[in-house]
């Protein structure tokens, strides 16, 4: 009981993910605007926003280890909130490159979608994590009862496909995609016992 | 007659720093060990932060020195079109031997020695010679030329270049009969370069780079060796001293920092192509009709002035919009299949 009264009141830490989430967007969308994010602020809002999204995405998914190794079962609690902002930041993403990249031009993103297998695997992983965004509202969270946990499984596919993804998009600089594969099995790995469940 | 008593303050030419003093200081300072770890840290090749804005910076001696060259100006037809400005001309560049993110050129290769520089002309040729760095400014005339820049990743830009045709130096050099294509060569040198030494930083590329034109394609009068751009000569970051430009070909085929041009027989290798022949051809001309296996090559961002919400998407044109100039190089071959 002691280490769990060390842990500041869940609704601060939540303020603060608020804060860390957003700020960053204002700052980013508004020194694009201003043009002051580099050469070409179409690909910095665009990678930045994908990459917010993996980051999120892993930290969301470090949360039930570290909560299990620190004993404090409130961070289970912000497992939501960070999740949600993914969610958000992979919608953005999206919206950048519609927007932005392809300015409106409908043809030319079902194209892209469609023609580009790491396009469409980003895509497919959106949508998945759609269906957990819709699905983390507490009632309809109930009503799923049992199968809200395998729908919410699928968490490890969306994190598959998102490095898939990140890795497929690069030219040739294939350092940082690896460390977040790499991140990605080993948060995995930790999932073991698990894992051995559902196949055994 | 006037006497005139200077004020004790009043400070004559004798106290001026001498200016390469003045912009060696810091080297100075390192060499007497007088910097704490944290300043030398600060000079460490992977500033990720600050994205490319280090020129804005006040701290001008850091900033690689151009000078003014003399030239020729381009016509007032060329300059129709909205030039790209230079800030972001030299701040978004692809020189993976500085590192692979855009900013990371201007920010890692503010110290790179161009002078002296060696350009050798040799292969297959009867009078093989090398230029040293001033014959690159003085021994052609220097022209203004305004291209499109178009990269393989879809973004392009509009530049005015200052140099020479390539045809001048290989027209001096005399070609054999066995000249058939042109081999170039970036310098290696990874003690400046720190992409280089480290396959992490320079994007898993084998060093040098290396690029090659067919020989028709090099004597074309559009194919230009580019030695500054916006009135003054290059800075590393865009390829100083002397570096290629192909404005139908994508921008890779564009070497950088070129210190060998060599004519040969047989097609020669290409950096691009030997990472993933799949992907980037020998020839990379600019065609809309033929994607790129991951992205489409129809379109293109025209990086401009305007931030994130200027409409800046173009179709991008057969040959960069060059077909008049150089289509018929290319009038029986399968652009699909020699992409």
């Amino acid at each position: 009981m002691r280490a769990k009264s060390n842990f500041p009141p869940v609704w601060l830490v939540k303020v603060f993910i608020h804060i860390g989430a957003l700020l960053p967007l204002v700052n980013l969308y508004w020194l694009a605007y201003l043009d002051e994010l580099g050469a070409d602020p179409v690909k910095e809002v665009i990678h930045f926003t994908g990459i917010g999204a993996l980051n999120l995405l892993l930290l969301s998914l470090t949360l039930s280890p570290l909560a299990k190794f620190l004993k404090q079962g409130k961070l289970i609690s912000l497992r939501r909130v960070i999740g949600l902002y993914a969610f958000f930041y992979a919608v953005l993403h999206v919206l950048n490159f519609l927007f932005f990249e392809v300015q409106f031009d409908f043809g030319l993103f079902i194209d892209e979608v469609f023609d580009r297998p790491y396009i469409t695997v980003g895509m497919v992983a959106l949508l998945i994590l759609t269906a957990l965004a819709v699905t983390s509202v507490n009632k309809i969270k109930r009503g799923m009862g049992r199968s809200w946990q395998k729908l919410h499984n699928s968490t490890y596919l969306v994190g598959t496909l998102a490095v898939i993804h990140f890795y497929w998009s690069v030219k040739s600089e294939l350092t940082s995609p690896l460390i977040y594969i790499i991140l990605f099995i080993f948060l995995l790995f930790l999932r073991r016992d698990k894992f051995t469940r559902w196949f055994s | 007659m006037l006497i005139k008593t200077p004020a004790k303050s009043t400070l004559t030419e004798n106290h001026v720093t001498d200016e390469s003093v003045y912009s060696g200081r810091r080297s100075l300072l390192k060499k007497m060990g007088f910097l704490g770890a944290g300043t030398l840290l600060s000079t460490a090749t992977t500033s990720s932060n600050a994205e490319g804005f280090n020129f804005f910076s006040s701290d001008k001696e850091s900033v690689f020195k151009r000078s003014a060259i003399k030239y020729s100006p381009a016509s007032n037809a060329a300059k129709s079109e909205i030039l790209t400005p230079e800030t972001k001309v030299i701040s978004h560049n692809n020189f993976y031997e500085f590192g692979t993110k855009k900013s990371d050129p201007i920010n890692n290769a503010q110290a790179f020695k161009v002078n002296p520089w060696a350009l050798k002309i040799s292969g297959e040729v009867n009078k093989p010679f090398t230029l040293d760095y001033d014959d690159l400014f003085n021994k052609y005339a220097i022209e203004e030329r305004i291209y499109r820049l178009r990269c393989v990743e879809t973004w392009s830009m509009v530049i005015p270049w200052l140099g020479f045709s390539l045809s001048e130096i290989i027209k001096q050099a005399d070609p054999t009969s066995k000249a058939k294509y042109v081999a170039f060569e970036t310098l290696d040198d990874p003690k400046q370069m720190p992409g280089q030494r480290s396959r992490r930083l320079g994007g898993g590329i084998d060093y040098p780079y290396v690029e090659g034109l067919r020989i028709d394609e090099a004597m074309n009068p559009l194919t230009f060796m580019s030695v500054g751009l916006y009135g003054k000569t290059l800075p590393p970051q865009n390829g100083a001293p002397i570096r290629l430009v192909v404005p139908w070909k994508y921008g890779f085929k564009s070497i950088k920092s070129i210190v060998g041009i060599k004519l040969v027989e047989k097609m020669p290798p290409t950096t691009w192509n030997i990472l993933a022949a799949k992907e980037y051809g020998f020839y990379a001309n600019v065609n809309p009709e033929v994607d790129h296996p991951r992205w489409s090559q129809a379109s293109e961002r025209r990086i401009t002035s305007g931030g994130l919400f200027s409409r800046n998407r173009t179709a991008t044109l057969p040959f960069n919009g060059y077909g008049e100039e150089v289509a018929h190089l290319y009038k029986n071959m399968d652009l699909r299949k020699y992409f």
